[in-house]
């Protein structure tokens, strides 16, 4: 494997993870407990799916990649690299919530880390995007923090959405040694293990906060498989619903 | 998004003597000359009671439009195709709902709640744009949904951004700015199929051909038809006539389609030279009435999608409504 195998690698998981997340976060649209959840949702959704987009252009102009659109909405499932986290149906709103907070902190912790890698196109799209992200994780501390302090139900909700999400949040972090070594010799990145102990933290001192309890993470099982192209019964009707258009006929304009 | 399909309520005799006995006529000469003068009537002044029944009505079905309207659309987010035809089509439906929520707060300014207006409209009592109520079939409707409809909107509240009623006013500036970019992307991606290969043509005449009849309904029933308008075009609720909206809407737009080389199902719609005034087979106005009172394809599936929003997410509304400790610090 050489380094930009590596760095395509990583890239591809961080595109498929965003551009799934951004779908899921669109699926909202209309249907949002209140209609400012609505728009927040579907701002959310334009964000990751740009970030998705913008990733899939630096892997098209830098790494030699195709075309990004026929690179997104062309391929068979098991080339995405996506973790089973994202393709997980919305459920209700107590889950969706707590899983754009785990994923967002996630995602705000790789880019804070990606301003500093030796891959330089990455330097650039890292200080941008932190800065957008920040407003994700600003809206789900606020939302989770609030919940946790207006009564009993919301309070409940809240704790077994974290149960449900936390093993598969943890799939985010699924290593991929061989790629990992070469990635943090090449200061690229400082991988999976390094980022994961971060997030811990991080989510840590916001769940405190809110009352909330963190499953311990020596006592769950990681919902890995994702990064290897396992993914969950979830991800092919929504693949097939996302290309449905432009698969139609791929070499037109549309 | 929102047209002038709005059937203004028709008073109950009764109560509507009763409430004008009750208006001051000192002060509704007043009202009436501030109005003349081209003033704006703000929340707090002193407005007739008719002024504001109808007033909540039009405002409120033009709410409920907006956050309808953005589900014919929004049911293509997620199949809609390439990263660009996505993020526009994410970021209009977006702006529906923002406009949705400008429009509940302007309304709530006359004293009626949003969640009032919300349950008028699950109930069936309050209405919304007839032309929501027609599915989108293919993508080639989203961009004749974009392309046209938004067109036929910004006809219908232009004028109404000249009305009388302040908040009413300032909501809809901003909506008409939003509104035109929304008719700019819907115009592109009507472009780029009407250029496009034989099957993105075909597709986008057979969505003109089936939205085409909706949307000579958008503006209203005839002008020969409608009833007790005038003292709403006194009072600047009412801004233009339908027929004159429709007739803008037919003059800026069909010559557009037509240079497409696309064709429209009426071989009436010509335009009278000497007048300027178009002359079109009549729509199906018992249909429109039959879909406005819920007999159209898709009331039903509209109205159980924001019963669906209503209910899994009533437990957050309430949750909001009762903390047991209040977040004061600014979150940013």
């Amino acid at each position: 494997m050489t380094r930009n195998d590596a760095i395509s690698q990583l890239l591809t998981a961080m595109a498929d993870d965003s551009l799934i997340q951004g779908h899921r976060n669109s699926e909202w649209t209309g249907l949002g407990p209140i209609m400012e959840e609505d728009i927040a949702f579907s701002s959310m959704a334009q964000d990751k799916i740009g970030h998705a987009w913008a990733l899939y252009r630096t892997l098209h102009e830098n790494l030699g990649g195709t075309d990004p659109d026929r690179f997104a909405f062309l391929r068979g499932e098991k080339e995405y690299k996506c973790c089973h986290f994202v393709e997980m149906p919305n459920g209700e709103y107590d889950f969706s919530l707590m899983r754009h907070f785990l994923f967002d902190h996630a995602e705000a912790i790789r880019w804070e880390q990606l301003q500093q890698s030796s891959f330089e196109p990455l330097v650039p799209l890292a200080r941008k995007l932190k800065g957008e992200i920040k407003y994700h994780t600003l809206h789900a501390n606020a939302w989770i923090t609030q919940l946790c302090r207006a009564g009993e139900e919301s309070y409940a909700r809240m704790q077994s959405a974290l149960n449900t999400c936390f093993p598969l949040a943890l799939g985010i972090f699924e290593p991929n040694p061989e790629a990992e070594q070469l990635l943090t010799a090449e200061k690229v990145y400082a991988g999976e293990a390094a980022l994961r102990a971060q997030w811990m933290d991080r989510i840590y001192n916001i769940l405190a906060v809110a009352g909330l309890n963190l499953p311990d993470e020596n006592e769950v099982t990681p919902v890995y498989g994702g990064r290897k192209g396992y993914h969950t019964e979830y991800l092919q009707p929504l693949l097939d619903e996302m290309g449905y258009v432009f698969r139609l006929d791929p070499e037109a304009v549309w | 998004m929102y047209g002038g399909g709005y059937i203004f309520d028709e008073p109950n005799k009764r109560q509507l003597n009763e409430e004008q006995l009750h208006d001051d006529p000192e002060k509704l000469g007043e009202f009436e000359a501030r109005i003349a003068r081209g003033e704006k009537i703000e929340p707090g002044d002193w407005m007739p009671s008719e002024y504001r029944r109808q007033l909540i009505r039009l405002i409120e079905q033009h709410a409920h439009s907006e956050i309808i309207g953005a589900l014919p659309e929004g049911t293509w987010i997620t199949r809609a195709p390439g990263f660009k035809r996505k993020l526009a089509l994410i970021a209009k439906v977006q702006d529906e709902i923002g406009h949705g929520q400008l429009l509940y707060n302007a309304a709530e300014t006359l004293g009626k709640s949003r969640e009032a207006m919300i349950n008028d409209l699950l109930s069936g009592k309050s209405k919304y744009s007839n032309v929501f109520n027609y599915p989108a079939e293919t993508w080639a409707d989203v961009t004749v949904i974009g392309f046209l409809i938004d067109a036929a909107a910004i006809v219908n509240q232009v004028a109404n951004a000249k009305g009388s009623y302040g908040p009413y006013c300032r909501a809809l500036e901003r909506i008409c700015y939003e509104e035109s970019f929304h008719l700019k992307q819907g115009h592109d991606a009507f472009i780029e199929l009407a250029t496009g290969t034989p099957a993105q043509r075909a597709m986008v005449q057979d969505a003109l051909n089936r939205w085409w009849q909706p949307i000579m309904h958008f503006f209203g029933p005839p002008d020969k038809n409608s009833v007790h308008s005038e003292k709403l075009m006194q009072w600047k609720v009412k801004m233009a006539s339908n027929d004159d909206m429709r007739n803008q809407f037919l003059d800026a737009y069909v010559p557009k389609i037509w240079d497409l080389g696309l064709s429209l199902p009426d071989e009436n719609l010509k335009k009278d030279p000497a007048t300027g005034k178009w002359a079109y087979s009549d729509p199906d106005w018992d249909l429109f009435k039959k879909v406005i009172n819920g007999g159209g394809p898709c009331n039903k599936e509209r109205l159980d999608v924001r019963k669906w929003a209503e209910e899994h997410g009533r437990w957050v509304r309430k949750a909001l409504m009762n903390p047991t400790e209040k977040t004061t610090a600014p979150v940013a």
